[in-house]
């Protein structure tokens, strides 16, 4: 086979690619299912949770997210591709005026946050949304 | 750096029965034990907030569990309904088990 310059240019910038972006160690789906699971005692259903967060991320390091669930007891936030999926979880009383609270997330790369809401009566929701992050938060 | 200090934003005053929002902040690295130090090369270990929990009068009005994954200088924002005058506390626990606090007086008419 011919080898043409565009050829040539192509195989560097993936060799290049391969091997200077090294992946680090995110959680994979199957951690974020368990983890899913484990709060919610099965897979919930989607919707009925809304997870406010910017589309794009500047910066990863401090990401602004929202979460509010109508009559939640707890909300848990997971990140799918950080090092472990485990954020934070949120528990609300009969003082919350509602059940909404919001806090500042790292995310090491672009990846989907998922928010799982308990509720008074034992049923869980979810959801689910991609954020894109400019630069990654897990720097060092 | 080691220098903790929580700042909350709580109203004075607050009508009976209306949805108050409270916001919270405090300064601290959330070391992730996930960063190397740049020198050694060794991991640096893990030392965050993991729980956070603010009282109303001695009952618990809300409460949050925080992973590695919440920013430095933790930032929560939640908001609740209040019968009657009191105190909210406000409690944060380290990692090494040192709890910082700061309490706010609420008016309720």
């Amino acid at each position: 086979m011919q080898m043409t310059r565009r050829d040539l240019f192509a195989l560097a910038a993936g060799l290049a690619a391969a091997g200077l972006i090294r992946m680090p160690a995110h959680a994979d789906e199957a951690k974020v299912e368990a983890a899913i699971k484990e709060f919610a005692g099965g897979m919930p259903e989607t919707g009925g949770v809304e997870l406010g967060a910017p589309e794009i991320a500047e910066n990863g390091n401090t990401v602004p997210i929202e979460v509010a669930a109508a009559g939640a007891t707890s909300i848990m936030i997971l990140a799918s591709g950080n090092p472990n999926p485990g954020v934070g979880t949120f528990h609300f009383t009969a003082m919350s005026a509602e059940s909404r609270a919001s806090t500042r997330i790292r995310l090491a790369q672009t990846q989907d946050v998922v928010a799982v809401a308990k509720m008074a009566d034992g049923s869980t929701k979810m959801a689910r949304r991609e954020i894109k992050v400019t630069i990654g938060g897990c720097g060092g | 750096m080691a220098n903790i200090k929580p700042r909350v934003k709580v109203p004075g005053k607050a009508k009976a029965g209306e949805a108050v929002t409270i916001k919270t902040l405090i300064s601290h690295p959330m070391e992730s034990g996930q960063r190397k130090d740049r020198k050694t090369g060794e991991l640096i270990p893990r030392k965050i907030i993991n729980k956070f929990v603010a009282t109303y009068n001695g009952e618990t009005a809300f409460s949050m569990d925080l992973e590695p994954a919440i920013s430095a200088n933790p930032y929560i924002e939640f908001s609740v309904k209040l019968a009657e005058s009191g105190t909210m506390r406000f409690e944060w626990t380290d990692d090494d088990g040192s709890v910082y606090d700061i309490e706010k007086e609420i008016q309720v008419a």
